[in-house]
Protein backbone atom coordinates (compact mmCIF):
# COMPACT_ATOMS: atom_id res chain seq x y z
CA UNK A 1 0.00 0.00 0.00
CA UNK A 2 1.32 3.38 -1.10
CA UNK A 3 1.50 5.93 1.90
CA UNK A 4 -1.10 8.67 3.00
CA UNK A 5 -1.81 11.38 5.25
CA UNK A 6 -5.14 11.09 7.29
CA UNK A 7 -7.51 13.62 7.96
CA UNK A 8 -11.37 13.52 9.99
CA UNK A 9 -13.44 15.37 8.05
CA UNK A 10 -15.97 18.16 10.40
CA UNK A 11 -18.27 18.90 7.67
CA UNK A 12 -19.39 17.83 4.17
CA UNK A 13 -18.74 21.16 2.69
CA UNK A 14 -14.89 21.09 4.35
CA UNK A 15 -14.64 17.50 2.93
CA UNK A 16 -15.55 18.02 -0.33
CA UNK A 17 -13.62 20.97 -0.78
CA UNK A 18 -10.70 19.60 0.41
CA UNK A 19 -10.73 16.91 -1.62
CA UNK A 20 -10.80 19.30 -4.60
CA UNK A 21 -8.26 21.07 -3.34
CA UNK A 22 -5.32 18.33 -2.32
CA UNK A 23 -3.68 16.71 -5.03
CA UNK A 24 -4.83 12.61 -5.18
CA UNK A 25 -7.08 13.15 -1.98
CA UNK A 26 -10.02 10.33 -1.78
CA UNK A 27 -12.96 10.04 0.44
CA UNK A 28 -12.97 7.11 3.00
CA UNK A 29 -16.36 5.85 4.41
CA UNK A 30 -16.77 1.85 4.94
CA UNK A 31 -13.34 1.42 3.22
CA UNK A 32 -14.64 -2.40 2.17
CA UNK A 33 -13.46 -1.61 -1.36
CA UNK A 34 -11.92 1.62 -1.23
CA UNK A 35 -9.05 -0.47 1.26
CA UNK A 36 -9.02 -3.97 -0.58
CA UNK A 37 -7.81 -1.98 -4.06
CA UNK A 38 -5.03 0.36 -2.01
CA UNK A 39 -3.39 -2.95 -0.95
CA UNK A 40 -3.41 -3.89 -4.25
CA UNK A 41 -2.00 -0.49 -5.62
CA UNK A 42 -5.17 -0.51 -8.12
CA UNK A 43 -6.15 2.70 -5.50
CA UNK A 44 -3.14 4.82 -4.52
CA UNK A 45 -4.48 7.72 -2.76
CA UNK A 46 -2.09 10.19 -1.25
CA UNK A 47 -4.66 11.34 1.37
CA UNK A 48 -7.54 9.66 2.63
CA UNK A 49 -10.26 12.06 4.10
CA UNK A 50 -12.68 10.33 6.77
CA UNK A 51 -16.31 11.33 6.40
CA UNK A 52 -17.50 8.60 8.86
CA UNK A 53 -18.05 11.25 11.77
CA UNK A 54 -20.20 13.51 9.50
CA UNK A 55 -23.86 13.11 10.76
CA UNK A 56 -24.93 11.40 7.48
CA UNK A 57 -26.59 8.44 8.86
CA UNK A 58 -29.90 9.08 9.43
CA UNK A 59 -32.93 7.68 7.77
CA UNK A 60 -35.98 10.48 7.81
CA UNK A 61 -39.22 10.61 6.07
CA UNK A 62 -39.42 14.31 3.84
CA UNK A 63 -42.30 16.34 4.28
CA UNK A 64 -43.17 14.74 0.90
CA UNK A 65 -43.53 11.45 2.11
CA UNK A 66 -40.31 10.79 0.36
CA UNK A 67 -37.44 8.52 2.21
CA UNK A 68 -34.41 10.39 2.63
CA UNK A 69 -31.28 7.99 3.69
CA UNK A 70 -28.14 9.57 4.38
CA UNK A 71 -24.19 9.12 2.95
CA UNK A 72 -23.12 7.07 6.20
CA UNK A 73 -26.39 4.60 6.64
CA UNK A 74 -24.55 1.29 7.12
CA UNK A 75 -25.99 -1.55 4.26
CA UNK A 76 -27.26 -3.21 7.45
CA UNK A 77 -29.30 -0.84 8.70
CA UNK A 78 -30.77 0.36 5.30
CA UNK A 79 -31.88 -2.99 4.46
CA UNK A 80 -33.28 -3.61 8.54
CA UNK A 81 -35.44 -0.26 8.08
CA UNK A 82 -38.39 -0.97 8.92
CA UNK A 83 -39.55 1.76 6.35
CA UNK A 84 -37.74 -0.11 3.78
CA UNK A 85 -38.78 -3.15 4.41
CA UNK A 86 -42.92 -2.25 4.22
CA UNK A 87 -42.69 0.46 1.85
CA UNK A 88 -39.11 -0.35 -0.64
CA UNK A 89 -38.78 -4.35 0.21
CA UNK A 90 -37.23 -3.81 -3.17
CA UNK A 91 -34.48 -2.26 -1.98
CA UNK A 92 -34.62 -4.49 1.53
CA UNK A 93 -33.50 -7.23 -0.91
CA UNK A 94 -31.07 -5.91 -2.70
CA UNK A 95 -29.10 -5.25 -0.26
CA UNK A 96 -29.50 -8.61 1.86
CA UNK A 97 -28.53 -10.48 -1.51
CA UNK A 98 -24.86 -8.32 -1.42
CA UNK A 99 -21.65 -9.01 -0.08
CA UNK A 100 -21.37 -10.90 4.01
CA UNK A 101 -22.81 -9.71 6.94
CA UNK A 102 -19.44 -8.24 7.96
CA UNK A 103 -19.29 -5.86 4.72
CA UNK A 104 -23.43 -4.90 4.84
CA UNK A 105 -22.14 -3.83 8.59
CA UNK A 106 -19.28 -1.51 7.45
CA UNK A 107 -20.13 -0.58 3.53
CA UNK A 108 -22.28 2.55 3.43
CA UNK A 109 -25.07 3.63 1.15
CA UNK A 110 -22.79 6.27 -0.49
CA UNK A 111 -19.68 3.98 -1.21
CA UNK A 112 -22.42 0.84 -2.54
CA UNK A 113 -22.90 3.59 -5.39
CA UNK A 114 -19.38 4.38 -5.99
CA UNK A 115 -17.45 0.89 -5.63
CA UNK A 116 -15.58 0.06 -8.50
CA UNK A 117 -16.15 -3.13 -10.76
CA UNK A 118 -15.00 -6.35 -9.96
CA UNK A 119 -13.79 -7.39 -13.47
CA UNK A 120 -11.08 -10.02 -12.34
CA UNK A 121 -8.56 -7.92 -15.25
CA UNK A 122 -9.14 -4.15 -13.51
CA UNK A 123 -7.73 -6.37 -10.18
CA UNK A 124 -5.13 -7.93 -12.19
CA UNK A 125 -2.00 -5.43 -12.38
CA UNK A 126 -0.27 -7.69 -14.90
CA UNK A 127 -2.82 -7.22 -17.27
CA UNK A 128 -3.61 -4.17 -19.35
CA UNK A 129 -6.80 -2.02 -18.17
CA UNK A 130 -8.33 0.96 -19.81
CA UNK A 131 -10.29 1.38 -16.50
CA UNK A 132 -7.18 1.06 -14.34
CA UNK A 133 -4.60 2.78 -17.48
CA UNK A 134 -6.11 4.31 -19.68
CA UNK A 135 -5.11 4.18 -22.94
CA UNK A 136 -3.49 0.55 -21.53
CA UNK A 137 -5.75 -1.71 -23.25
CA UNK A 138 -9.05 -3.90 -22.64
CA UNK A 139 -7.59 -7.90 -21.52
CA UNK A 140 -11.38 -9.01 -20.92
CA UNK A 141 -12.42 -8.09 -24.35
CA UNK A 142 -10.89 -10.96 -26.13
CA UNK A 143 -10.03 -12.85 -22.55
CA UNK A 144 -11.75 -14.40 -20.01
CA UNK A 145 -15.41 -12.72 -20.44
CA UNK A 146 -17.87 -14.31 -19.05
CA UNK A 147 -18.65 -12.37 -15.81
CA UNK A 148 -18.85 -9.38 -18.19
CA UNK A 149 -21.48 -6.54 -19.89
CA UNK A 150 -23.72 -7.44 -23.07
CA UNK A 151 -24.97 -3.80 -22.98
CA UNK A 152 -23.81 -0.47 -23.33
CA UNK A 153 -20.08 -1.46 -23.44
CA UNK A 154 -17.53 0.13 -25.53
CA UNK A 155 -13.95 -0.79 -27.16
CA UNK A 156 -12.12 0.82 -23.98
CA UNK A 157 -14.17 -1.48 -21.82
CA UNK A 158 -16.38 -4.05 -21.40
CA UNK A 159 -17.02 -3.86 -17.04
CA UNK A 160 -19.95 -4.51 -15.32
CA UNK A 161 -21.23 -2.19 -12.08
CA UNK A 162 -21.04 -4.85 -9.14
CA UNK A 163 -23.93 -2.94 -6.93
CA UNK A 164 -26.78 -4.85 -6.44
CA UNK A 165 -28.31 -1.98 -4.48
CA UNK A 166 -27.89 0.30 -6.58
CA UNK A 167 -30.28 -1.91 -9.17
CA UNK A 168 -33.06 -1.62 -7.30
CA UNK A 169 -32.29 1.94 -6.53
CA UNK A 170 -32.50 2.52 -10.29
CA UNK A 171 -35.75 0.56 -10.68
CA UNK A 172 -36.96 2.78 -7.51
CA UNK A 173 -36.29 5.96 -8.98
CA UNK A 174 -34.19 7.08 -6.49
CA UNK A 175 -32.24 10.71 -6.17
CA UNK A 176 -28.91 11.25 -5.51
CA UNK A 177 -28.02 14.90 -3.27
CA UNK A 178 -24.41 16.00 -3.09
CA UNK A 179 -22.40 19.20 -2.18
CA UNK A 180 -19.60 19.77 -4.08
CA UNK A 181 -15.80 21.89 -3.22
CA UNK A 182 -17.99 25.48 -3.32
CA UNK A 183 -20.18 24.09 -0.91
CA UNK A 184 -22.83 24.35 -3.68
CA UNK A 185 -25.92 21.31 -3.04
CA UNK A 186 -27.68 19.35 -6.21
CA UNK A 187 -29.17 16.70 -7.15
CA UNK A 188 -28.89 14.03 -9.59
CA UNK A 189 -31.59 11.65 -10.82
CA UNK A 190 -29.38 7.81 -10.02
CA UNK A 191 -30.19 7.37 -13.99
CA UNK A 192 -27.07 10.26 -14.60
CA UNK A 193 -25.15 9.31 -11.55
CA UNK A 194 -22.97 6.12 -13.35
CA UNK A 195 -21.70 6.73 -16.99
CA UNK A 196 -21.35 4.31 -19.94
CA UNK A 197 -17.51 3.40 -20.42
CA UNK A 198 -16.96 5.06 -23.68
CA UNK A 199 -13.29 6.10 -24.50
CA UNK A 200 -12.73 7.01 -20.90
CA UNK A 201 -13.98 3.64 -18.31
CA UNK A 202 -11.93 5.27 -15.73
CA UNK A 203 -14.14 8.19 -15.34
CA UNK A 204 -17.07 6.48 -13.94
CA UNK A 205 -19.70 8.99 -12.98
CA UNK A 206 -20.77 12.39 -13.25
CA UNK A 207 -19.41 13.91 -9.81
CA UNK A 208 -17.24 16.34 -10.20
CA UNK A 209 -13.83 16.50 -8.20
CA UNK A 210 -14.14 16.73 -4.88
CA UNK A 211 -18.08 16.08 -4.99
CA UNK A 212 -19.68 14.43 -1.64
CA UNK A 213 -22.59 12.31 -2.12
CA UNK A 214 -24.65 13.29 1.42
CA UNK A 215 -27.81 11.42 0.57
CA UNK A 216 -29.77 9.07 -1.20
CA UNK A 217 -34.17 10.30 -1.70
CA UNK A 218 -36.19 7.22 -2.49
CA UNK A 219 -39.64 8.96 -4.16
CA UNK A 220 -43.42 8.31 -2.46
CA UNK A 221 -43.96 4.50 -2.22
CA UNK A 222 -45.11 3.23 -5.55
CA UNK A 223 -47.36 0.04 -4.28
CA UNK A 224 -46.79 -3.44 -6.26
CA UNK A 225 -44.79 -6.62 -5.89
CA UNK A 226 -41.26 -5.95 -5.68
CA UNK A 227 -38.80 -8.53 -6.24
CA UNK A 228 -34.99 -8.61 -6.50
CA UNK A 229 -33.98 -11.86 -8.35
CA UNK A 230 -30.37 -12.48 -8.45
CA UNK A 231 -28.64 -15.32 -9.74
CA UNK A 232 -25.04 -16.23 -9.36
CA UNK A 233 -22.87 -18.79 -9.18
CA UNK A 234 -22.97 -19.93 -5.71
CA UNK A 235 -26.60 -19.19 -3.36
CA UNK A 236 -24.40 -16.81 -1.41
CA UNK A 237 -21.74 -14.09 -0.80
CA UNK A 238 -21.29 -13.44 -4.79
CA UNK A 239 -21.89 -11.31 -7.25
CA UNK A 240 -24.74 -11.44 -10.07
CA UNK A 241 -24.45 -13.27 -12.90
CA UNK A 242 -27.56 -10.97 -13.78
CA UNK A 243 -29.92 -9.66 -11.68
CA UNK A 244 -33.64 -8.24 -11.79
CA UNK A 245 -35.09 -5.85 -9.92
CA UNK A 246 -38.66 -5.75 -10.28
CA UNK A 247 -41.93 -3.85 -9.38
CA UNK A 248 -44.75 -5.73 -10.64
CA UNK A 249 -48.47 -3.82 -10.01
CA UNK A 250 -51.73 -5.38 -9.99
CA UNK A 251 -52.58 -4.82 -13.96
CA UNK A 252 -49.70 -6.09 -14.98
CA UNK A 253 -47.79 -3.01 -15.57
CA UNK A 254 -44.45 -2.22 -13.75
CA UNK A 255 -40.70 -1.54 -13.68
CA UNK A 256 -37.54 -3.57 -14.10
CA UNK A 257 -33.64 -2.75 -14.07
CA UNK A 258 -30.84 -4.92 -14.58
CA UNK A 259 -27.68 -5.39 -12.70
CA UNK A 260 -24.62 -7.50 -14.19
CA UNK A 261 -25.17 -6.93 -17.92
CA UNK A 262 -23.73 -3.29 -17.92
CA UNK A 263 -21.33 -0.78 -17.17
CA UNK A 264 -24.43 0.68 -14.81
CA UNK A 265 -28.00 -0.15 -13.75
CA UNK A 266 -29.59 -1.21 -16.61
CA UNK A 267 -33.18 0.18 -16.95
CA UNK A 268 -34.79 0.89 -20.36
CA UNK A 269 -38.56 2.82 -19.54
CA UNK A 270 -39.48 2.29 -23.18
CA UNK A 271 -39.02 -1.61 -22.44
CA UNK A 272 -41.88 -1.75 -19.49
CA UNK A 273 -44.50 -0.79 -21.81
CA UNK A 274 -43.93 -4.69 -22.95
CA UNK A 275 -44.59 -6.06 -19.80
CA UNK A 276 -48.13 -7.01 -20.32
CA UNK A 277 -46.65 -9.25 -22.97
CA UNK A 278 -44.33 -11.39 -20.97
CA UNK A 279 -40.67 -11.62 -20.57
CA UNK A 280 -39.29 -12.02 -23.88
CA UNK A 281 -40.61 -9.30 -24.98
CA UNK A 282 -39.57 -6.85 -22.11
CA UNK A 283 -35.78 -8.58 -22.49
CA UNK A 284 -35.61 -8.22 -26.81
CA UNK A 285 -36.47 -4.60 -25.96
CA UNK A 286 -34.30 -4.52 -22.70
CA UNK A 287 -31.06 -5.92 -24.61
CA UNK A 288 -32.32 -4.61 -28.12
CA UNK A 289 -28.34 -3.54 -28.35
CA UNK A 290 -26.55 -6.50 -26.56
CA UNK A 291 -23.51 -7.38 -27.90
CA UNK A 292 -22.57 -10.44 -25.92
CA UNK A 293 -19.41 -12.39 -26.15
CA UNK A 294 -18.60 -15.96 -27.09
CA UNK A 295 -18.31 -16.43 -22.70
CA UNK A 296 -21.50 -14.15 -21.42
CA UNK A 297 -23.91 -14.91 -24.65
CA UNK A 298 -25.49 -16.86 -22.04
CA UNK A 299 -27.00 -14.00 -20.22
CA UNK A 300 -28.91 -12.87 -22.89
CA UNK A 301 -31.22 -15.80 -22.17
CA UNK A 302 -31.14 -15.85 -18.23
CA UNK A 303 -32.16 -12.35 -18.18
CA UNK A 304 -34.98 -13.54 -20.15
CA UNK A 305 -35.86 -16.78 -17.94
CA UNK A 306 -35.10 -15.22 -14.72
CA UNK A 307 -37.55 -12.22 -15.63
CA UNK A 308 -40.18 -14.95 -16.88
CA UNK A 309 -39.65 -16.14 -13.44
CA UNK A 310 -40.05 -12.68 -12.02
CA UNK A 311 -43.18 -11.66 -13.53
CA UNK A 312 -44.89 -15.39 -12.94
CA UNK A 313 -43.55 -14.38 -8.97
CA UNK A 314 -45.43 -11.20 -9.61
CA UNK A 315 -48.68 -12.24 -10.82
CA UNK A 316 -49.34 -14.82 -8.25
CA UNK B 1 -7.42 -19.17 22.01
CA UNK B 2 -4.70 -17.29 22.18
CA UNK B 3 -1.56 -19.71 22.53
CA UNK B 4 -1.22 -20.80 19.02
CA UNK B 5 -0.87 -25.14 18.91
CA UNK B 6 2.90 -26.43 18.30
CA UNK B 7 4.18 -29.60 16.72
CA UNK B 8 6.99 -31.80 17.21
CA UNK B 9 7.86 -33.61 14.20
CA UNK B 10 11.60 -35.53 13.88
CA UNK B 11 13.13 -33.46 16.54
CA UNK B 12 12.44 -30.06 15.08
CA UNK B 13 9.61 -28.19 17.02
CA UNK B 14 7.62 -25.51 15.07
CA UNK B 15 5.03 -23.44 16.33
CA UNK B 16 1.91 -23.05 13.85
CA UNK B 17 2.33 -19.40 14.18
CA UNK B 18 6.12 -19.58 13.22
CA UNK B 19 4.83 -22.56 10.77
CA UNK B 20 2.59 -19.75 8.98
CA UNK B 21 4.46 -16.52 8.98
CA UNK B 22 7.76 -18.47 7.43
CA UNK B 23 4.66 -19.62 4.53
CA UNK B 24 3.57 -16.57 4.24
CA UNK B 25 6.61 -14.92 3.52
CA UNK B 26 7.84 -17.11 0.94
CA UNK B 27 4.53 -16.76 -0.99
CA UNK B 28 4.48 -13.01 -1.01
CA UNK B 29 8.18 -12.99 -2.29
CA UNK B 30 6.48 -14.24 -5.58
CA UNK B 31 3.47 -12.49 -5.42
CA UNK B 32 4.94 -9.06 -5.52
CA UNK B 33 3.58 -7.11 -8.07
CA UNK B 34 5.85 -6.67 -11.11
CA UNK B 35 3.79 -3.25 -12.63
CA UNK B 36 3.47 -1.81 -9.45
CA UNK B 37 6.15 0.83 -10.58
CA UNK B 38 4.40 1.87 -13.92
CA UNK B 39 1.37 2.94 -11.55
CA UNK B 40 3.45 4.79 -8.70
CA UNK B 41 2.80 8.14 -8.59
CA UNK B 42 5.69 8.89 -6.46
CA UNK B 43 6.66 7.65 -3.24
CA UNK B 44 5.48 9.47 -0.29
CA UNK B 45 6.86 9.65 2.61
CA UNK B 46 5.00 7.05 5.38
CA UNK B 47 2.28 9.18 7.46
CA UNK B 48 1.53 8.54 11.01
CA UNK B 49 -1.69 9.18 12.94
CA UNK B 50 -2.60 8.82 16.16
CA UNK B 51 -5.07 6.64 17.65
CA UNK B 52 -7.43 5.54 21.14
CA UNK B 53 -9.47 2.62 20.73
CA UNK B 54 -11.17 0.16 23.50
CA UNK B 55 -10.00 -3.67 22.72
CA UNK B 56 -11.73 -6.28 24.86
CA UNK B 57 -11.78 -3.37 27.40
CA UNK B 58 -8.87 -1.84 27.78
CA UNK B 59 -8.12 1.49 26.54
CA UNK B 60 -5.09 1.45 23.60
CA UNK B 61 -3.43 4.36 22.80
CA UNK B 62 -1.22 3.69 19.17
CA UNK B 63 0.46 6.01 17.20
CA UNK B 64 0.42 3.96 13.43
CA UNK B 65 1.43 4.39 10.19
CA UNK B 66 -2.08 5.84 8.76
CA UNK B 67 -1.57 2.44 6.32
CA UNK B 68 -1.71 -0.08 9.07
CA UNK B 69 -5.47 -2.19 9.18
CA UNK B 70 -7.08 -2.97 12.10
CA UNK B 71 -6.16 -6.16 11.90
CA UNK B 72 -2.71 -5.81 11.88
CA UNK B 73 -2.80 -3.28 14.53
CA UNK B 74 -4.43 -6.28 16.34
CA UNK B 75 -1.84 -8.85 15.50
CA UNK B 76 1.43 -6.87 15.39
CA UNK B 77 1.03 -3.82 17.51
CA UNK B 78 -1.04 -5.16 20.29
CA UNK B 79 -0.10 -8.80 19.86
CA UNK B 80 -3.47 -10.61 19.53
CA UNK B 81 -2.87 -13.33 17.25
CA UNK B 82 -6.25 -14.79 18.20
CA UNK B 83 -7.39 -12.83 15.05
CA UNK B 84 -6.33 -14.37 12.03
CA UNK B 85 -5.07 -13.23 8.64
CA UNK B 86 -6.54 -15.13 6.07
CA UNK B 87 -7.11 -13.79 2.39
CA UNK B 88 -6.19 -9.98 3.35
CA UNK B 89 -8.89 -8.93 0.78
CA UNK B 90 -12.39 -9.58 3.14
CA UNK B 91 -13.70 -12.67 1.35
CA UNK B 92 -12.52 -15.17 4.18
CA UNK B 93 -13.55 -13.63 7.11
CA UNK B 94 -10.75 -14.88 9.36
CA UNK B 95 -10.20 -11.79 10.56
CA UNK B 96 -13.47 -11.22 12.08
CA UNK B 97 -13.36 -9.08 15.54
CA UNK B 98 -16.82 -7.30 16.31
CA UNK B 99 -16.78 -3.42 16.38
CA UNK B 100 -19.16 -1.22 18.05
CA UNK B 101 -21.30 -4.36 18.71
CA UNK B 102 -21.12 -5.80 14.72
CA UNK B 103 -19.09 -7.78 13.24
CA UNK B 104 -16.72 -6.73 10.30
CA UNK B 105 -13.63 -7.64 8.62
CA UNK B 106 -10.58 -6.10 10.54
CA UNK B 107 -8.41 -6.22 7.28
CA UNK B 108 -10.64 -4.14 5.28
CA UNK B 109 -10.83 -1.33 7.47
CA UNK B 110 -7.47 1.27 9.05
CA UNK B 111 -6.77 0.85 12.72
CA UNK B 112 -6.51 5.05 12.65
CA UNK B 113 -10.14 5.17 11.43
CA UNK B 114 -11.54 3.86 14.48
CA UNK B 115 -11.37 6.17 16.98
CA UNK B 116 -13.41 5.46 20.14
CA UNK B 117 -14.78 2.40 19.21
CA UNK B 118 -14.84 -0.66 21.42
CA UNK B 119 -13.57 -3.54 19.70
CA UNK B 120 -13.95 -7.50 20.93
CA UNK B 121 -11.81 -10.31 19.68
CA UNK B 122 -11.71 -13.70 20.53
CA UNK B 123 -9.41 -13.29 23.63
CA UNK B 124 -11.83 -11.00 24.74
CA UNK B 125 -14.79 -13.71 23.87
CA UNK B 126 -13.19 -16.11 26.30
CA UNK B 127 -9.93 -17.77 27.74
CA UNK B 128 -9.00 -21.64 28.38
CA UNK B 129 -10.72 -22.02 31.50
CA UNK B 130 -13.19 -19.62 30.73
CA UNK B 131 -14.60 -20.38 27.56
CA UNK B 132 -17.77 -18.02 25.83
CA UNK B 133 -20.41 -20.77 25.62
CA UNK B 134 -19.82 -19.80 21.68
CA UNK B 135 -16.11 -21.54 21.99
CA UNK B 136 -17.41 -23.96 23.98
CA UNK B 137 -20.27 -25.69 21.37
CA UNK B 138 -17.78 -25.20 18.87
CA UNK B 139 -15.25 -27.49 20.67
CA UNK B 140 -18.20 -30.38 21.76
CA UNK B 141 -19.55 -30.25 17.92
CA UNK B 142 -15.78 -30.25 16.89
CA UNK B 143 -16.65 -27.11 14.66
CA UNK B 144 -12.97 -27.14 13.36
CA UNK B 145 -10.38 -29.19 11.76
CA UNK B 146 -7.35 -26.79 11.48
CA UNK B 147 -8.77 -23.80 13.49
CA UNK B 148 -7.41 -21.40 11.69
CA UNK B 149 -11.25 -19.72 10.76
CA UNK B 150 -12.21 -20.82 13.75
CA UNK B 151 -11.75 -17.03 15.55
CA UNK B 152 -13.39 -15.52 12.45
CA UNK B 153 -16.17 -18.25 12.86
CA UNK B 154 -16.98 -17.45 16.36
CA UNK B 155 -16.88 -13.55 16.55
CA UNK B 156 -18.99 -13.93 13.32
CA UNK B 157 -21.21 -16.47 15.43
CA UNK B 158 -21.64 -14.70 18.38
CA UNK B 159 -22.60 -11.38 16.46
CA UNK B 160 -25.16 -13.29 14.07
CA UNK B 161 -27.00 -14.28 17.04
CA UNK B 162 -27.40 -10.54 18.42
CA UNK B 163 -28.04 -9.60 14.70
CA UNK B 164 -31.27 -12.00 14.95
CA UNK B 165 -32.79 -10.76 18.14
CA UNK B 166 -32.15 -7.24 17.14
CA UNK B 167 -34.55 -8.41 14.01
CA UNK B 168 -32.04 -8.02 10.97
CA UNK B 169 -33.43 -9.58 8.49
CA UNK B 170 -31.45 -12.05 5.87
CA UNK B 171 -31.96 -13.01 1.95
CA UNK B 172 -33.32 -15.91 3.14
CA UNK B 173 -36.14 -14.18 5.53
CA UNK B 174 -39.61 -15.47 3.68
CA UNK B 175 -40.79 -12.32 4.93
CA UNK B 176 -39.35 -8.88 5.77
CA UNK B 177 -42.20 -7.75 7.75
CA UNK B 178 -41.69 -10.62 10.00
CA UNK B 179 -38.63 -11.31 12.87
CA UNK B 180 -36.17 -13.44 11.45
CA UNK B 181 -36.01 -16.76 13.49
CA UNK B 182 -32.33 -18.58 14.09
CA UNK B 183 -33.35 -21.32 11.57
CA UNK B 184 -30.54 -23.73 9.88
CA UNK B 185 -31.60 -21.82 6.93
CA UNK B 186 -31.06 -18.45 8.42
CA UNK B 187 -27.63 -19.18 10.40
CA UNK B 188 -26.06 -20.76 6.80
CA UNK B 189 -27.07 -17.77 5.45
CA UNK B 190 -25.70 -15.04 7.43
CA UNK B 191 -22.65 -17.56 8.19
CA UNK B 192 -21.72 -17.19 4.34
CA UNK B 193 -18.84 -14.84 5.02
CA UNK B 194 -16.76 -17.03 6.74
CA UNK B 195 -14.97 -19.62 4.86
CA UNK B 196 -13.89 -22.97 6.45
CA UNK B 197 -11.81 -24.66 4.07
CA UNK B 198 -11.38 -27.74 6.19
CA UNK B 199 -15.22 -27.81 5.53
CA UNK B 200 -16.38 -27.86 9.27
CA UNK B 201 -19.74 -25.97 8.33
CA UNK B 202 -22.16 -28.55 9.50
CA UNK B 203 -20.47 -29.24 12.94
CA UNK B 204 -20.24 -25.26 12.92
CA UNK B 205 -23.98 -24.83 12.22
CA UNK B 206 -24.68 -27.56 14.58
CA UNK B 207 -22.27 -25.63 17.29
CA UNK B 208 -24.33 -22.34 16.70
CA UNK B 209 -27.79 -24.23 16.72
CA UNK B 210 -26.77 -25.47 20.63
CA UNK B 211 -26.40 -21.69 21.82
CA UNK B 212 -28.89 -20.08 20.26
CA UNK B 213 -30.85 -21.70 17.57
CA UNK B 214 -34.45 -22.23 17.15
CA UNK B 215 -34.43 -25.93 17.91
CA UNK B 216 -32.00 -25.13 20.99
Amino acid sequence: MKAFTYERARSPADAAAAAAHIQGAKFIAGGTNLVDLMKLEIETPAHLIDVNGLALDKIEPTADGELRIGALVRNTDLAADQRVRRDYPLLSRALLAGASGQLRNKATTAGNLLQRTRCPYFYDTNQPCNKRQPGSGCSAIGGFSRQHAIVGMSNACIATHPSDMAVAMRALEARVETVGADGRTRVIPIAELHRLPGDTPHIETTLANGELITAVTLPKPIGGTHIYRKVRDRASYAFALISVAAVIQRDGNGRVALGGVAHKPWRVEAAEAALPRGAKAVADRLLADAQPTHDNAYKRKLVERTLDSVLAEGKA
Amino acid sequence: MEQDGGCEREGLKVTRREFLITGATSVAVIALPSTASAQDPGAARPAFSKVSFQVNGQTRALELDTRTTLLDALRETLHLTGTKKGCDHGQCGACTVIAGGRRINSCLTLAVMHEGDSITTIEGLGQPGNLHPMQAAFVKHDGFQCGYCTPGQVCSAVAVLDEIKAGIPSHVSADLTKAPQATEAELRERMSGNICRCGAYSNIIEAINEVGGSRA
